[in-house]
């Protein structure tokens, strides 16, 4: 006999691993047994394969790798005995998952054994099948399963039909099979198979309407009759728990009596009476009856309206609220979410209590409690509520803030009544709680106010006041703060626009310049505050003609910055302020207002879009995308802190008007993102930066890269940083002015440069048709736009929509985000979406391209592939 | 439906996990990590409810063991600790006063239970009675076959003594 295979028994390798005592020596263990179990493998040994397998387990338990243990439990099925079997198929649920491949060989074992003389076999079986079975197998022996719901022994009937719910859940195609054998069991008196039964018709009816509509008919009265035996049945001590008989089986078919009155009238009326019956009967002392009367209420509130009902059930849910234990508490919180669509009057009268809640010790009540009064905000209680919330964040856990934090700004922006009071609570909020405030929502704050031309002295005054009460460092009060001082400094100084509610408050130039030292001068301001602050002090300087020499010496002491942002901004700003008097003033002009329905409208609107675009080509295509996707990314994500990429499209051109565009350009050397880090910075100073600088503004940055021998020429140190190739564009000099004037209009021209070439129509399947629309950007004819448009002609909804692309190495591709990610239906609305093509072998190769597109119809994912290979000749 | 079942000591060591929905190894590894970290540090006196991934964790410590089920948002939580419980009683029974080493030195008896109670994440049993009389008839079908084996053995044994 092999020498290792007789090893330790299974208590003996579980005693000796309990028995290290450190993860090495445990370690050690278990790779001597996992080789004395290789061995034994190798050997194909019998008479410890059981024992092997059980070791196995317990090894797989604690995380170490067992793989090349999952033949064993094939074999230990195939053998013919119960007790090998048994460990077989234990195995087999363990070391397996329906993903491996492995577990397709066990089907034809499978098979023999649902058709096994011996019931615990067959049980053995049903109950592997049951937990683990993937489609294939699901298709393969679902004829089985179906034939054991009506199995002569009970015990198998029930596990025949759990065993059924996950085959349909792997194909629910198969549903309608199971419709009348499922039938047939809810008339059963066995409580295992009533149980399963029903969960076996709740299920049925979830995948097909047939069978929905055909249990509401044949199979109402009979639920409400033995739900009421139910009810109403004497003592049974096999199935009581706290004096209620079978729990279980109440729950079950509450839910199921829900899946049926759901939308249907009659069938509701039908199951009033019971429900009435117990929701005023069942105690609610213990877990059980709890249990119970939750699912009642929650079937109360689904099934169509019968006002006494619900009374009954809000009713029980107020007693919830008030019940000491937790757990109730939670899951009334948790039902009133449901209720407040049903009677939201009802939920309001518990405001208070729910209030309560948000403050709890509890955080899964806090959760829950929060969620909920998000949705009790309306109108008419937003101040209340705000003030109540806001108070609480003062005193709030810091791992708690940050939710309360988002859905206070969430309330704010939805509900103000008035901007001066969506202001004050955003101050609030900000200095409260200003570590946890989204850039969004700060970004969001700076376009209102700046739009408010009538507060704009107000909110200044108050940052300043905030700003100086406040001990901790909340970033973003800093940076909104000092965007407002360099906006509006004067009105601060001058207290220019009084309200009644405010009183005067003295202020220096030299305190509001203060601010902003103390901004830049904190060590833990971060990048994208200390930006900001530079900005704020050109601003002044104009604004502040007594403080220019202080200015300018702060300025100055970034000259030797090592963050090259920050060099850059000081260099610049100091030859500005030095030797550009004349037109500095007009150079720090406060920005132009903002649109807030365009920010809006392009927050909301482009951030999946941006998401899916550049997410996806950058990880799905290998085919060079991925490559020329990274740049991509770069354009949207330019503020170079800790903005995560998908938001930033929405916010970038808002950054761009605060003038932070910290482009992280100059540390990916060698990418296609040379122009724009010429750009930017030029872009953010001359206060034209609403456009985002994306890489069309190739006409733009010519006329700028050839500034070197314009009158700013001061600009030269700027201009080295980005490696241009400046012969290649026909000199375009023109006045500093003009550029002001002229640069918006001229990125907009860019791309329309008369398309010459035909449209073709990419790729079209029976339901999606994309046209590309081409043109050529003058002075390079390597480079090509394509303009793309995708039709649904389908008449289903497409949304999650995501187009990607993939060229072949010769060429590069640039992915704009698309105008949406919904595409609706018969071909009426479209997605558009621009492409940018860069032939490096032109003249001498054609494009090619190959398209993927993924969307969801009805929640199921679709993928498309294609290929173009019908572009113009020429491109 | 329920996704998984975890029983987890109060050291964070793992006594029997049941995937009923797919999980990937490492994702296994890596929810075991999270729902322990998460559900060891709660206090004993808050409710048994965390959410987690937009699932939710139903959880009750007994002595040393978090059993710790989880499953959909919409589902019932109070029913879910009630089944924990009637799982706890059933061990309970077929044990005798069942402990910690019982289910580290058993834990195939505590899967073979467990087996009898669910399938497919959904509940198969209510009585605690049928349970252990399935148990018991199985592990009686073992304990034959067991000595059938022996006794052949020995049989085998003295004739080629």
């Amino acid at each position: 006999m092999n020498p290792f295979s007789s090893g330790t028994r299974l208590r003996d390798m579980i005693r000796a691993i309990r028995a290290c005592k450190t993860a090495a020596e445990e370690r050690a263990v278990i790779r001597k047994e996992c080789a004395a179990i290789r061995a034994a493998i190798d050997e194909n040994d019998h008479d410890y394969r059981h024992r092997n397998l059980a070791k196995l387990m317990f090894i797989h338990m604690l995380g170490y790798p067992t793989h090349f243990g999952q033949m064993e439990c094939l074999k230990l099925i195939a053998s013919a005995g119960f007790p090998e079997k048994r460990i077989g198929y234990l195995g087999l649920m363990l070391l397996l998952d329906e993903r491996q491949e492995v577990l397709m060989l066990v089907t034809n074992s499978l098979k023999q054994d649902l058709n096994h003389s011996n019931q615990y076999i067959v049980g053995l079986a049903l109950c592997a099948l049951g937990n683990i079975c993937s489609a294939e197998m699901a298709r393969d022996l679902a004829p089985e399963v179906e034939r054991l719901l009506q199995f002569r022994d009970p015990n198998i009937r029930k596990k025949a039909a759990l065993c059924s719910i996950r085959i349909i859940r792997k194909v629910p195609d198969l549903a309608e099979n199971f419709v009348n054998p499922a039938a047939s069991l809810l008339k059963e008196k066995h409580h295992g198979v009533m149980i399963t039964g029903v969960q076996l018709c709740t299920e049925l009816c979830k995948h097909s309407p047939e069978a929905l509509e055909y249990f509401r008919k044949k199979s109402t009265e009979a639920i409400v009759k033995t739900l009421k035996d139910l009810v109403n049945s004497p003592y049974a001590p096999e199935y009581d728990i706290a004096g209620i008989t079978d729990p279980f089986l109440h729950i079950r078919m509450l839910k199921f009596l829900r899946v049926l009155g759901q939308g249907d009238a009659d069938a509701s009326d039908y199951m009033n009476d019971i429900l009435a019956q117990v929701a005023t009967k069942t105690e609610s002392n213990k877990n059980a009856g709890n249990a119970i009367l939750y699912e009642c209420v929650e079937t109360i509130m689904s099934i169509e309206d019968s006002g006494g009902l619900r009374v009954l059930a809000i009713n029980i849910l107020g007693r919830f609220l008030s019940n000491r234990d937790n757990n109730i508490r939670y899951v009334a919180l948790n039902m009133l979410m449901k209720a407040i669509t049903v009677d939201g009057q009802a939920v309001q009268r518990h405001r208070t209590t729910i209030l309560e809640c948000v403050k709890d010790s509890d955080a899964s009540i806090r959760k829950r409690a929060l969620e909920l009064v998000y949705l009790l905000v309306n109108e008419s209680n937003v101040k209340p509520l705000t003030k109540e919330l806001i108070e609480y964040l003062e005193v709030a856990d810091q791992e708690f803030k940050g939710d309360l934090t988002a859905k206070i700004c969430s309330i704010v922006a939805k509900y103000s009544p008035e901007k001066i009071w969506y202001i004050d609570q955003m101050l609030k909020v900000l200095s409260e709680a200003g570590n946890f405030v989204k850039d969004e929502v700060w970004h969001g704050l700076i376009v209102v106010i700046s739009n408010a031309s009538d507060l704009h002295g107000y909110t200044v005054r108050a940052l300043y006041k905030a700003f100086q009460i406040s001990n901790e460092q909340q970033e973003s009060l800093v940076r909104v703060a000092v965007w407002c001082i360099g906006e509006y400094g004067d009105m601060l100084v001058n207290n220019i626009g009084m309200l009644d509610i405010e009183d005067p408050i003295v202020v220096t130039e030299a305190d509001a310049v203060d601010i902003v030292e103390t901004a830049i001068k904190r060590h833990d301001s971060d990048l994208t505050t200390k930006a900001m602050a530079m900005i704020a002090l050109l601003k002044l300087s104009s604004r502040f003609p007594s403080c220019s020499e202080r200015i300018n010496n702060l300025i100055a002491q970034y000259k030797g910055s090592l963050v090259l942002e920050l060099q850059q901004r000081s260099i610049e700003f100091n030859s500005i302020i030095a030797s550009h008097q004349n037109m500095k003033s007009v150079l720090v002009e406060r920005m132009p207002v903002l649109d807030e329905a365009t920010f809006i409208g392009k927050r909301a609107g482009n951030i999946p879009a941006s998401l899916s675009t550049s997410n996806g080509a950058a990880i799905n295509l290998p085919n060079g995308v991925s490559k020329s996707a990274a740049p991509l990314v770069d354009l949207l994500d330019l503020s170079s802190d800790d903005v995560p990429v998908p938001s930033s499209s929405g916010s970038d051109f808002i950054q761009d008007l605060l003038g932070l565009d910290l482009s992280a350009a100059p540390e990916q050397p060698g990418n296609n993102l040379a122009p724009k880090s010429g750009t930017d910075v030029l872009l953010d100073l001359l206060s034209i930066g609403t456009t985002p600088p994306v890489q069309s503004t190739a006409s733009a940055t010519d006329i700028l890269s050839n500034q070197e021998k314009s009158p700013t020429s001061q600009l030269d140190g700027l201009s080295s940083l980005s490696p241009l190739p400046a012969s290649k564009f026909p000199a375009a000099v023109s006045p500093t002015i003009d550029l002001l004037g002229g640069l918006a209009p001229n990125v907009a021209s860019a791309d329309e440069n008369g398309s010459v070439y035909p449209s073709i129509v990419a790729y079209e399947s029976g339901s999606l048709r994309i046209t590309f629309d081409f043109s050529k950007t003058a002075g390079s004819p390597q480079t090509t736009l394509i303009h793309a448009t995708f039709k649904n002609l389908s008449p289903n909804i497409y949304s999650n929509f995501i187009f990607q692309a993939a060229v072949p190495k010769f060429l590069q591709l640039h992915l704009d985000p698309a105008s949406g990610s919904t595409l609706p239906g018969s071909g009426n609305g479209s997605i558009t979406q621009k492409l940018r093509v860069t032939n490096n072998q032109h003249g001498k190769k054609h494009l090619v391209m190959r398209l993927r597109i993924a969307y969801k119809v009805d929640d199921k994912d679709i993928l498309e592939e294609g290929q173009v290979s019908n572009f113009p000749r020429n491109l | 439906m329920i996704h998984f079942v975890l029983l987890i000591s109060r050291q964070g060591k793992v006594r029997l996990t049941k995937w009923y929905s797919p999980y990937s190894q490492k994702e296994r590894s890596k929810v075991i990590r999270e729902l322990s970290g998460m559900i060891l540090n709660r206090g004993p006196k808050l409710c048994n409810f965390v959410e987690w991934r937009g699932l939710k964790a139903v959880y009750k410590r007994y002595a040393s063991l978090y059993f710790c089920m989880c499953i959909d948002q919409d589902d019932n939580e109070l029913e879910v600790l009630e089944i924990i419980h009637h799982y706890v009683e059933i061990l309970d029974r077929y044990f005798g006063s069942v402990c910690e080493l019982d289910l580290i030195f058993n834990f195939h008896k505590a899967y073979y239970i467990l087996d009898e109670l669910l399938i497919a994440g959904e509940l198969q049993e209510s009585s605690k009675k049928t349970v252990a009389r399935l148990i018991a008839a199985q592990d009686s079908l073992v304990e034959t076959a067991k000595e059938q084996a022996s006794s052949i053995s020995n049989i085998i044994a003295q004739a080629t003594k």
